[in-house]
């Protein structure tokens, strides 16, 4: 089949009389097949709302959307038949057991053999032994895998994924990504939605930053990186009279911005910015009360690629916790 | 970035309505066989209100003439009719916030078929639990005592009155925000079983309390199935009492025609 997994143009939705609902403001997309693809942004960004309609569970008010050459307005059964959704909320029957959870959807999507279906994708996502305990008895992970089985029960051609790893730890996180990898190796195409910079970075092929219901960047993740710079240097200086002597330090690694009293530079190699700030701070005799290179954050890499901070209603933050 | 075909799409049968519904009201005795104590309650909870009535009010309450349970068994019927609203529409709202029913919408399968399956389900259940109840009246002393037709006829009224109940059921379970709606409707069924004619006569309650009460669709229902299973009925000369036999028909049409298009939407939901 030729032509791109998922096609959107111009993608519009507004919610008038709800202000809780997320609308769209005009959202572009090309999702090649075979790729992994994430939508990127924070809360109210407009993600779920883009997963709803392209599986057919919301209607747009204007703007194409087309699924493996489906129109998921005139189409939708035929974009259901090519599909799977993975919910934000596991969407599993918690009073029956994983492996009736999936027999069911095996009934529903009519397989020959919907019991050695089952089986097959308990083993594979490691759930043969809680195969036939009741979900309610699974942990998060659990949860989040037999998810992943249930929408695979067919092998979509597409599979939409929206936030993942929500709520998990660190080690159910890591086994939910090495499922959606093993997916790709498959030849599933995966939209997956997340909050998460690092978790589009591992996954995906290519990365749509979305804000307030538009597109706010678009690449793979190196190239989004290169353009937000890597990471920040930031100095906190232990006296504010010695702000101007720090920043000729710092601007030797790159251009200071001052942020409220702390000292931030963008830097590519955050190594040696390292070292040559260290050296000029002891050769200068300056003893900062902090010293420290931290990844950029969701909110700095939208500030930088939009101008603007993610959540309108908020300043962008001057001192993450993370430096403390 | 590398593109691989995709050789997924498998050959399936198209889509059956009646196979995909019946797969989902085998879902529903999954979920009897692993929670039996709330499947035993259900069943039970309509022959704890036929004792607590007959046997705490009964003394004190008269009814039109004869043994209290003959004229009791019909209404309380009819009441578990009422009740069993509760199962589906806690059961559809279990599923609906859990994003149960996005999964099934999100299917290749015939759009009604999930609330057909329900549907089936809940009918089947409420089968049951009638088959309980009147067990329990036969052991009471109630009778039917025109023949089998008839008492066939009234069952069938009854079941009439469940299904029309259950596009309400879904209807509220779909549009419902949270538990809270739930539980307020689980608390208005008691007022809307008593303000009809199952317990009392409503000639004996204020004016206009007295005409909502006959015109409420139990009533009709209640005093309908009594004449055909030949239990006492009130004997108020009105032509909703009348015409009950009408009106326990009609009311079931209605309420289907309203609340079955309305259940169907809200399950479709596309402008959401």
């Amino acid at each position: 089949m030729p032509g791109p997994a998922i096609d959107v143009q111009d993608l519009r939705k507004r919610y008038p009389w709800s202000a809780d609902e997320v609308g769209l403001n005009g959202i572009d997309l090309l999702v090649e097949r075979g790729t992994v693809h994430a939508l990127l942004g924070p809360n109210g960004a407009g993600k779920t709302t883009t997963i709803r309609i392209l599986t057919t569970l919301l209607r747009a008010d204007s703007g194409t959307a087309r699924v493996v050459g489906f129109d998921v307005r005139t189409a939708g059964r035929a974009v259901r038949r090519h599909i799977g959704l993975v919910g934000q909320s596991a969407a599993v029957d918690e009073v029956l057991t994983g492996r009736q959870n999936l027999l069911m959807l095996g009934r529903l999507n009519h397989l020959p053999r919907p019991a050695a279906r089952a089986g097959e994708l308990l083993d594979r996502f490691g759930l043969a032994e809680p195969a036939d305990r009741k979900v309610a008895t699974y942990s998060g992970g659990m949860r989040r895998q037999l998810d992943l089985a249930a929408s695979l029960i067919v092998e979509p051609a597409v599979l939409f994924v929206d936030e993942p790893t929500t709520g998990l730890d660190p080690e159910a996180r890591r086994d939910v990504w090495s499922s959606i990898e093993g997916l790709v190796e498959a030849g599933t195409t995966v939209l997956l939605t997340t909050q998460y910079l690092e978790e589009a970075d591992a996954l995906a092929d290519r990365v749509t930053m979305v804000a307030g219901g538009r597109v706010a960047a678009e690449g793979s993740p190196d190239e989004l990186k290169a353009r937000v710079g890597g990471d920040w240097l930031e100095i906190t200086p232990a006296d504010p009279a010695d702000l101007p002597r720090l920043w000729d330090i710092a601007a030797r690694v790159g251009e200071p911005v001052d942020r409220g009293g702390l000292l931030a530079v963008p830097v590519t190699d955050r190594t040696r910015a390292l070292v040559t700030v260290s050296a000029a701070l002891a050769d200068a005799g300056l003893d900062p009360l902090d010293l420290t290179v931290r990844r950029p954050t969701l909110d700095e890499v939208f500030l930088q690629l939009t101008g603007r901070a993610t959540d309108p209603n908020t300043e962008p933050r001057t001192v993450p916790e993370a430096t403390r | 970035m590398t593109t691989r075909t995709p050789d997924r799409i498998q050959g399936r049968p198209p889509e059956s309505l009646l196979g995909d519904a019946w797969t989902v009201t085998r879902r529903q005795f999954w979920h009897w066989r692993a929670q039996p104590g709330g499947f035993a309650v259900g069943l039970l909870f309509p022959v704890l209100v036929t004792l607590m009535f007959g046997a705490l009010f009964g003394g004190a309450i008269a009814g039109p003439g004869g043994d209290y349970y003959s004229f009791l068994m019909p209404g309380i019927f009819v009441m578990a009719m009422l009740f069993g609203l509760e199962t589906t529409m806690a059961g559809v709202n279990a599923d609906a916030s859990r994003g149960v029913t996005d999964r099934f919408r999100s299917l290749p399968i015939h759009p009604s078929a999930v609330v057909l399956g329900r549907c089936l389900a809940d009918m089947i259940y409420t089968v049951l639990g009638l088959l309980v109840l009147m067990a329990t009246g036969l052991m009471l002393g109630w009778r039917w005592q025109d023949g089998p037709a008839a008492a066939l006829t009234a069952v069938g009224l009854l079941l009439a009155l469940r299904f029309a109940l259950l596009w309400v059921g879904i209807f509220v379970g779909l549009v419902a925000t949270g538990a809270e709606t739930v539980a307020a409707v689980q608390i208005l069924v008691w007022p809307i079983s008593m303000l009809s004619n199952i317990f009392v006569d409503p000639a004996t309650m204020p004016g206009w309390l007295g005409a909502v009460g006959s015109w409420n669709p139990l009533s009709a229902t209640a005093t309908a199935t009594r004449e055909l299973f030949g239990n006492p009925t009130w004997a108020a000369a009105t032509w909703v009492n009348e015409n009950a036999l009408l009106l326990a028909v009609g009311w079931p049409v209605l309420i289907t025609a309203v609340f079955a298009p309305l259940a169907v939407r809200a399950y479709r939901r596309l402008e959401g």
